[in-house]
This record gives C-alpha cells, sequence and structure tokens, in this order.
C-alpha cells in the first residue's frame, strides 16, 4: 500500500511540473498580435516601421560561421533592441545538405539564408517558401534586375539578396610588380601579354599563374569560377544564361571554345602552377593555400574572389601600395559591357508571421546593409542605395564598385545556379578530372552533359 | 504557487536560468520517462491468470520492436520506396514512380560501375590483409617476451576515428614538387631511396585507391590480431604440446593445428572487417572526396542524396549496398551462434 501512495504522489508532482513546463514553452502572443503599435522614440525611431512584435524570436539558419556571423549579430543587435524582436542565428558548414533536412522534417527556420538560387529554387518547389512582405518586394529595387530574378523561381520573387561578393579579381603583389616594371592589365590582352613576359622572364618554379582547386566535399569550384568568367567575358549574359538553363550545351562550340581558352591560361604548363609545380597541383592544392606563393615572388597572378582576402597570413598589408592587392579582370571580348561574376545570399521566408517579415523588410533596407558595413570589413552589398563611402577596405570598395554598377553585365557562379546534380556533382568533378586525371574538354564536356537531370 | 514560480523561471531569457529550464526539461522527461514505467509494470505485475504471458511478452518486446520499426525498418522501406521513384531532392511535391530505372542506371553507367568495382576491390582486398596482418602480429607476439609496447602500438590506431586517421594519412601522401622540399613522409622515403621523381600519389590511379585501402587495413589491423590473438591463446596447451612430440613445428602447427583451432575467430574477424570496409565512407570522403577514380559506393550514396540531389539513385545504391551486407550479417551471426553452442 504505502508503494502505490508513493507512485501516485510522484505522478501528481510530474503533473504540475509537465503542465508549467508546456505552457512556458509555448510563447504566448506577443503585444503586437491585434494591440496597439508601441511608438519607438529616440534612436530606436528609426525603426518604428518594424514595431510591434516585441517579445518574439525569428529563427535563422545558414553557411556564414563565426567570426562573419558575429559581425551579422553586432549588426541587428540596435534592431533587436528596440524592437524586443530576438533574431537567433545558427550557421552550420554543412548547410546545403542540413536545410533540406530539416524543412523535409517539419523542422525549418524562419528564415534561411540560402547562398545558391539553385538551392533557393529546390526550396520553393517544396512548397514551403513563403512569398516576402510588400514592403521588401519594394526594396528590391534597389538592386539590379538580375538580382531579383537570382531571387525568384518561376518567375515569382521570393528572396531579397544580403551580401554580395565579386569573383571577376585577379590578385597579385604591387610591391612585385613595381620591382619587375609590371603594370596593372586593363585589357585582356594586356593581360595575356603580361602573362608570356612574366613567363619569360620568371625561373625555377616560379609562373605567372597560380592556383588550387583543393575545397573538401567542393573540389573544383574554383576552377568553375575560371570557365565561367571566361564564358561571361567572351559571349555575355545571354549565352550565359542559356548555358544555366542547359540551352546551350557543355558540348556546345561556343563553351567548347571557352574550355580551350582556360587550357590556354589557366591548363597551360608554361604559365603554372607557380610556386607549387606542375599543372595537375592545381587539383590538389587547396584553393585556401592556392595564393600564398604570390607573397614569395613564386607565382604572379591569381584568379580569386573577394572572399579571398581571408586567406592571407596575418599581417599580410591589402592594398594598392602593399602587398597583395587585386585588380578586376578584364573582358576577353572588349564588346561585352563590364562583365562582373559574383555570388550571394538570399534571404529565404519558411514563416510569415510578423516578426519574420519584420525581420526580412530590415535586413533588406539600405540602412541594414549599412549597419552592417560599419561592424567589420569583408562585406559587401549589391544594394545600390548603400552609401559606397561607409566602405574602408580597399577590396570591399573595388568590389562594391563593380557590384553596385547598374551599368555592369552582372552575373551569378553559374555552378551556383545549376541543378545540384550538374552544379555541386558533375560540374566539380569535371574540372577535378580536367585539371588532375588530364582529362580532354571534350570528354568532360559529354560527362556533365550527359548527367543533366531531366 | 509551484507552477507559476517554476514559469517565472522559465519564461526569463538570461544564459543562467536557460540553462536551469534546459535541466529542468530534462529532469522532467527522466522522471516521466521513470514514471511511464512505473505504472507499465505496476499494471503488468497486477494482471494474472490467461493474459499474463501475452502482456509480459508486449511489455519486453515492446519498447525494441518499437525502436527497430523507427529507427531501422521505417526508413528502410521508405529508401526501398524512394529507389523506385524520380525523386531529385528531399520534400519533392511530385515525384512519379519509374520502376527499376534507378537499379539499371547503377549498373550501366560507367561511372557507378568503377564505385561498384572499386568497392568490390575493397571488399576482396582489405579484409583479406587486415586478418593477415593481424595474424602474423598475433603469433609473432604469442612466441615474444615483453609484449606490451608492440601490441600496443599496433592497438593504438584502433583507437583513431577514421577521419583523424585520414587527415593523417593524406600529410604522409601530400605531394611536393621534387625540386622543393618534401612535406609528404611516402614522397621523402621513397625520394631517399632513389626515386627521383614520384607520382603525385593521391590522383594517380589506381595505386590512389590502394593507397587508402592502407589507411583502413592500419586501423583494423590492432582489432585483428587481439581478436586473433586471444584465440590463439585460448587453444589448449596441452594439443600443441602433443602436436609438437608429434614432430610438428613452425609452419606445420600453424597450418594443421591453430589455423583449424581457431578458424571461426579468424571468419567472424573476416566478416566483421568486411561489413565495415563495404560501408566504406569516411576514408574516401576525407582524403579524395571520391575524386581521381577512387570513389565508391557508399561515398556515392552520400553525395546523391544529400549534396547532388538524386535522392532515388542514392537510395537505390543504398539498398544494393544493403543487400550485399545482408548475406555477410547472416554469415557472420550464424558463425557467431556456432561458435557459441561449442562452448
Amino acid at each position: 500500500m504505502k508503494k502505490h501512495t508513493i507512485l501516485a504522489a510522484a505522478a501528481g508532482v510530474l503533473a504540475v511540473t509537465a503542465t508549467a513546463a508546456c505552457s512556458s514553452s509555448t510563447p504566448t502572443p506577443a503585444a503586437g498580435g491585434g494591440g496597439t503599435t508601441p511608438a519607438l522614440t529616440g534612436d530606436c525611431a528609426q525603426f518604428q516601421p518594424y514595431a510591434g512584435h516585441s517579445g518574439s524570436t525569428v529563427t535563422m539558419f545558414g553557411s556564414i560561421l563565426s567570426p562573419e556571423s558575429d559581425s551579422l549579430n553586432t549588426s541587428w543587435a540596435d534592431f533587436q533592441k528596440c524592437t524586443g524582436i530576438k533574431i537567433q542565428y545558427t550557421g552550420s558548414n554543412t548547410f546545403e545538405s542540413d536545410l533540406p533536412v530539416k524543412v523535409n522534417g517539419g523542422n525549418a527556420p524562419n528564415l534561411a539564408i540560402i547562398p545558391q538560387p539553385g538551392l533557393l529554387q529546390q526550396m520553393v518547389s517544396t512548397g514551403t517558401v513563403k512569398k516576402p512582405p510588400a514592403q521588401t518586394v519594394q526594396n528590391e529595387g534597389n538592386w539590379s534586375t538580375v538580382w531579383k530574378n537570382y531571387g525568384s523561381a518561376d518567375g515569382t520573387f521570393y528572396a531579397a539578396p544580403m551580401s554580395a561578393n565579386m569573383k571577376s579579381l585577379v590578385w597579385y603583389s604591387p610591391k612585385y610588380f613595381a620591382s619587375k616594371g609590371y603594370t596593372v592589365p586593363t585589357t585582356y590582352a594586356d593581360l595575356m601579354t603580361l602573362s608570356k613576359k612574366m613567363a619569360a622572364n620568371m625561373t625555377g618554379t616560379a609562373k605567372p599563374w597560380c592556383g588550387g582547386i583543393g575545397s573538401g566535399t567542393a573540389s573544383g569550384w574554383p576552377a568553375t569560377d575560371w570557365l565561367e568568367e571566361t564564358v561571361l567575358g567572351t559571349y555575355g549574359g545571354q549565352v550565359y544564361d542559356d548555358w544555366i538553363s542547359h540551352k546551350v550545351k557543355f558540348a556546345d562550340p561556343q563553351i567548347q571554345a571557352a574550355m580551350k581558352a582556360v587550357e590556354g591560361w589557366m591548363l597551360n604548363p608554361a604559365w603554372v602552377n607557380g610556386g607549387v609545380g606542375n599543372v595537375q597541383t592545381i587539383a590538389t592544392t587547396t584553393f585556401q593555400n592556392a595564393g600564398l606563393p604570390i607573397l614569395k615572388d613564386q607565382c604572379g597572378m591569381l584568379q580569386q574572389a573577394s572572399f579571398y582576402e581571408a586567406q592571407w597570413p596575418k599581417g599580410t598589408k591589402v592594398g594598392p601600395d602593399g602587398d597583395v592587392f587585386a585588380f578586376y579582370l578584364p573582358a576577353a571580348n572588349p564588346s561585352i559591357k563590364t562583365p562582373v561574376e559574383g555570388g550571394g545570399e538570399f534571404v529565404t521566408a519558411f514563416a510569415d508571421d510578423g516578426a519574420t517579415q519584420a525581420v526580412q523588410n530590415y535586413l533588406s533596407s539600405p540602412q541594414w546593409a549599412q549597419s552592417r558595413i560599419k561592424v567589420a570589413p569583408g562585406w559587401v552589398s549589391a544594394n545600390e542605395k548603400v552609401d559606397q563611402s561607409l566602405y574602408t577596405d580597399p577590396i570591399d570598395k573595388i568590389s562594391a564598385k563593380y557590384l553596385a554598377d547598374p551599368n555592369a553585365t552582372f552575373r551569378f557562379d553559374a555552378s551556383d545556379s545549376m541543378p545540384a546534380a550538374v552544379g555541386s556533382g558533375t560540374f566539380w568533378k569535371g574540372m577535378v578530372d580536367w585539371f588532375g586525371s588530364g582529362k580532354s574538354a571534350s570528354a568532360v564536356a559529354q560527362e556533365i552533359d550527359a548527367s543533366w537531370p531531366n | 504557487m509551484l507552477a507559476s514560480s517554476v514559469s517565472g523561471l522559465l519564461t526569463d531569457t538570461s544564459p543562467v536560468s536557460q540553462a536551469a529550464s534546459t535541466l529542468f526539461g530534462v529532469v522532467v522527461v527522466v522522471a516521466g520517462f521513470v514514471a511511464i514505467l512505473g505504472v507499465v509494470f505496476l499494471v503488468a505485475g497486477r494482471v494474472t491468470g490467461r493474459l499474463q504471458k501475452p502482456v509480459a511478452v508486449v511489455i519486453c518486446l515492446g519498447p525494441a520492436l518499437f525502436l527497430l520499426l523507427l529507427g531501422l525498418i521505417i526508413p528502410a522501406v521508405v529508401t526501398f520506396n524512394n529507389s523506385l521513384k524520380n525523386q531529385q531532392f528531399l520534400g519533392q511535391l511530385v515525384t512519379k514512380y519509374v520502376g527499376l530505372k534507378n537499379y539499371t542506371f547503377a549498373f550501366t553507367d560507367p561511372y557507378t560501375l568503377g564505385s561498384i568495382f572499386r568497392t568490390l576491390l575493397w571488399l576482396i582486398i582489405v579484409p583479406t590483409l587486415t586478418v593477415a596482418v593481424g595474424l602474423s602480429a598475433a603469433l609473432l607476439l604469442n612466441r615474444m617476451k615483453h609484449t606490451a609496447v608492440p601490441k600496443t602500438l599496433i592497438f593504438l590506431p584502433t583507437a583513431i576515428s577514421f577521419v583523424g586517421a585520414s587527415v593523417i594519412w593524406s600529410y604522409v601522401y601530400s605531394y611536393v614538387t621534387p625540386t622543393q622540399p618534401q612535406t609528404g613522409l611516402l614522397s621523402a622515403i621513397v625520394m631517399k631511396l632513389g626515386w627521383s621523381n614520384p607520382p603525385n600519389w593521391l590522383i594517380s590511379s589506381p595505386v590512389n585507391t590502394f593507397l587508402l585501402m592502407v589507411i583502413m587495413i592500419w586501423i583494423q589491423a590492432g582489432f585483428a590480431m587481439v581478436v586473433l590473438g586471444a584465440a590463439l591463446k585460448s587453444i589448449p596447451d596441452e594439443i600443441i604440446e602433443s602436436a609438437r612430440l608429434e614432430g610438428a613445428d613452425g609452419w606445420r602447427l600453424f597450418r594443421s593445428i591453430e589455423i583449424p583451432m581457431i578458424r571461426n575467430t579468424v571468419v567472424v574477424v573476416l566478416t566483421t572487417v568486411m561489413i565495415t570496409t563495404l560501408k566504406v565512407f569516411d576514408i574516401v570522403y576525407t582524403v579524395t572526396n571520391g575524386n581521381f577514380d577512387t570513389d565508391v559506393l557508399a561515398r556515392q550514396m552520400y553525395a546523391d542524396m544529400f549534396t547532388t540531389s538524386q535522392v532515388s539513385r542514392g537510395s537505390a545504391l543504398a539498398v544494393i549496398i544493403f543487400i550485399v551486407v545482408l548475406p555477410l550479417m547472416i554469415y557472420n551471426i550464424r558463425q557467431l551462434r556456432r561458435e557459441r553452442s561449442e562452448r
């Protein structure tokens, strides 16, 4: 009998505590749910459009990791304080495979920061992505129209861009250039002449170009950039777009010609792989280490994106008169108007409550972009309304100049826009085979074309 | 009173109270679990007569069956179902059944055929060499004094994770142009031995596949050595003694007495390593990510499922791996049972 009473008592306590735990885990609707919107005053007045959702938490999931994610958290700290909306950001280095699993498991974040238009379209076709609020749609007008297309699926706009990075850059050492009397080339012909001149002057393992496409499970991506830039700079935006949609195949004479051009550049035994070895070493060198020979005067130039700035060792001075700097990669075909290849992220909503939409609106505003720029360098927005004078870093300045240029031919990284089976599969693998295993351009093209999903 | 103060504690957002509420949640869950068990056993204890036995069976088997269903059977059925569709990514709204198309693809696509071929190579070579290395080590150590240090050295890699071991070995295999200071141990050694221009190991097919196998053997040999060594020790001394009196020595003793006596253990080690080998993923994923003709089924399956959005193709590969593992599994369990009944 005594045993039974103890059990009953335990069950009673459990029932009480269980209800307490349950009632607290489902937050009561915030003041904004139908009540009057509180007026924000003083420094907070600028956040008035986002007020009325105090006490809500918005979950956000992305591929950005610390320390960059810390800068993001700092950039919206005032927003959180004034509006009372808590943004809970989680980063993952396997974001691309985690997000579909989360969404499919009914565990989608309120907002996801998606860096690939291809993945965005895939998520939209699961029927889980929510349309953005009117203010976000209006803010979208501050970006050039191509950006809007990349944030859309089947002609419907879903996600506003967040940051942008510039891929059409060539890293070099201003000191080395000055000591040898080389000047920064402004045309493609100049670039080729300079490469030839360098190759003639260099001895030992030193070569005019260096590269590395090793990147763990993403090995091959830097080489996709080389081909993409060549296609964009030779044939322009239309062919580039048709290439992404597979109207122009890899086996197409135009893409084949572009591959031939890359063979004369990054697969040219006389020009690569500066400071490391033969052409094949490009396949085994990590992209992080690719540019280091530049610091030892063993390599003349490296084609890599603006975010490569973070890879230089501590103490490397980046700037027009520093240890390293970057120049704009000129177009192979001068009639193409300032081709710029880049990347970026898109703020995608899986919820449409007021707080989530307030965050969406805020992140698409130039005010937020400027707040982020002020936190730390190494971050650029393609929002044309952003005050360019806020950028302090020389690479950010040059990137922003081209990314926010309304007259430039901007195109998103093609491999990020292609279907994942190609864009994160056979395209990467094909590049690795091309550089590492000596596979011919036509064989690589044939395999990629065959893998295109129907 | 209690409820309100507890919920007050929970809605606070400071880190301390967040940790407190997490701890509190854990306590609630554990207590709830214990309470449920208590109630179940209470009810079961009161059941008498005809129902007693069925209730006991349900209570004892139920949780295990439930977990098996949730963690193994349902996913297996879902995976098999997916393998018959044309699904490309998780959560795709419109998919249709395409019959055995994904299986036909797996057995006709040259790339996948390469993966299958290499998986078979792994399956034959790795378990054989692991047992060979483990057995030789066990035999030698069995006849040695002061075996602690060499035994530890051989067994140590077993404690290293596959990914950790892969990273270590990718440094060993790393390639630098011969004119520069070598950072890869393998290149450095062969160059000291007089090979002036060694290849870029990890991109040279087919040698790279064998170099990856070395990693697996390095990890597994210690396990084989310990298990086989224990089996060798358990051979009764009288048998060895009488064999020696009969004139058997060295190789003869090994072949005619020791091997037959530990045959079952050898088979168990062989099949265990085989099953691990069939699932080889970490090593290939970490060192080459399947590039340079090193891909194997398990890695390709993972890539299809999670990175390249070809869920159905990946599912078909998963089913193929499952079907190949199944007979090995059955054989292994039977062997273990037979061994147990012999004792």
